[in-house]
């Protein structure tokens, strides 16, 4: 390919899509790599439920900045993208939860409903998992013929409620320690990717009506 | 830092001791920031030497004590105590230093002090936490006279047989064993003893989450999290099953007298 089709070809899908499968799961491989040779501190259990909440936060942003990225710099290619970063935030948000019944509540079925009940926090991050979980389950092209593309898009928009009910749930934790830094920052990001969302939909009801005469 | 076997009565333990590493490095004290890698990461910063502590309020003798003489105020003894975070983690830690008691009875408390307020180190220059909104800067804390008095009150100055890491609170902090770690304040600047119940910091925080006793208590939870169970620092790795928390974090035999006739689901 010549160098003039440079932007194209980076972003050929046969190039890009098995990069940036490996660059997603290299914070699991860090994480499996420091649980296996005691690298997470004095609380392994700790960093590992924490470590893998942030990882999700973290997709959870990338895979919401997917769409204004592809339109702000033109780059159709990148939607391309979008259903594998949407897994891999469902990826690492069930081994949070997993790490979290697992090595806080030992697997015992009613010590997590009794969590639940007594931390609010626990719940939300709880039912955004339920949401990804079915937006996961529907992410393959037969499920888009099956529901049909608009009632599969409305099922989808979901994840908007799954960045409210993340930050909430972050928010949640964060205020044992008094601490909002780090949960501002994800709610700007965050805010951001879906005002643009909501600025752009406004901005096209808004545009002049096309004119007619009378 | 030398120290000589304490013969106060739960003033040593047969449980495994913490790692120094985990205890050194898995802190909390927000005045270097709220992670709890963050103290041991940026409390160099902190001056230790010299250092005075300032006693007065409602004494006969109040006096400034410089660091030097309180380290000789009282024989250095070593105490192995449980320590109990609000947070449901636990650790067992060497520490080195003398009953608070030995200093109370030097400055002669009188008739209608009641409590002990402790106040904390807050220098913004030195401790980047300061300059965060996360609590009302000084770190304050406080125990009722009798607690205080007691002599499993320990006025620390070392662990692991050395003077104390400046992430654990150097170079003096308090220990309450039988409290929730936040009960005792680190790097102490002034001691005050006073009529009413010193307002502390993480109470003024959170008034419905942190009680003034605090007492380490399995069968009062936490308004968000239970405090049935803990997670003991460095024992058995990561598929460990957490341990039942004792009453008085298992110091009942000698403190449970000082609460008798207290509703502590109420006094929590």
């Amino acid at each position: 390919m010549g160098t003039g089709s440079r932007r194209q070809s980076w972003l050929a899908p046969g190039a890009v899509r098995p990069a940036v499968f490996v660059l997603c799961l290299l914070p699991f491989a860090w994480l499996f790599a420091a649980a296996f040779l005691d690298r997470l501190g004095a609380n392994p259990a700790e960093a590992l439920i924490r470590s893998t909440g942030d990882w999700t936060l973290r997709f959870l942003c990338i895979t919401l900045a997917v769409t204004p990225l592809r339109v702000l710099l033109g780059l159709p290619a990148l939607a391309r993208l979008r259903r594998m970063l949407g897994l891999f935030t469902f990826f690492y948000a069930a081994l949070h939860a997993l790490s979290y019944a697992g090595f806080d509540m030992g697997f015992e079925v009613q010590e997590i409903a009794r969590d639940i009940v007594k931390r609010p926090f626990i719940l939300v991050g709880f039912c955004g998992l339920v949401l990804l979980t079915a937006l996961a389950a529907t992410s393959f092209n037969a499920a888009i013929r099956f529901l049909g593309a608009r009632r599969w898009q409305a099922l989808h928009r979901a994840v908007y409620l799954v960045a409210g009910l993340s930050i909430l749930h972050f928010f949640w934790m964060r205020a044992g320690k008094n601490d909002f830094a780090e949960v501002a920052l994800y709610a700007a990001i965050l805010g951001a990717l879906l005002g643009w969302r909501a600025w752009r939909r406004l901005a096209a009801r808004k545009a002049p009506p096309p004119a007619f005469s009378r | 830092l030398a120290a000589q076997r304490s013969a106060v009565d739960g003033a040593s333990t047969m449980e495994k001791i913490t790692d120094y590493q985990d205890a050194s490095t898995y802190n909390n004290f927000y005045e270097f920031g709220t992670d709890k890698s963050d103290p041991a990461r940026n409390a160099h910063t902190l001056v230790t030497s010299p250092w005075s502590v300032e006693v007065e309020g409602l004494v006969k003798r109040p006096a400034r004590y410089a660091l030097e003489d309180l380290l000789k105020l009282a024989p250095q003894e070593e105490r192995i105590y449980r320590l109990r975070c609000v947070e449901g983690w636990s650790m067992v830690i060497p520490w080195v230093g003398y009953s608070l008691s030995s200093l109370i009875r030097k400055v002669e408390p009188l008739g209608n002090a009641r409590y002990v307020e402790f106040v904390t180190q807050a220098d913004r220059k030195t401790m980047p936490g300061v300059s965060s909104r996360v609590l009302d800067w000084p770190y304050v804390e406080g125990l009722r006279m009798d607690e205080a008095m007691h002599p499993l009150t320990l006025l620390s100055f070392g662990m692991y047989g050395e003077v104390l890491p400046k992430q654990n609170g150097a170079p003096l902090r308090l220990v309450v064993p039988w409290k929730y770690g936040f009960k005792s304040g680190k790097s102490l600047v002034r001691i005050r003893f006073v009529e009413n119940e010193p307002k502390t910091a993480w109470n003024k925080a959170a008034p419905s989450e942190y009680g003034f006793y605090s007492n380490v208590n399995p069968d009062v939870d936490h308004p968000r999290w239970s405090q049935a169970t803990e997670r003991r620092i460095g024992e058995g790795g990561l598929f460990a099953k957490k341990r039942k928390t004792l009453m008085f974090n298992g110091y009942e035999s000698q403190v449970g007298q000082l609460y008798a006739g207290m509703d502590l689901k109420k006094l929590f």
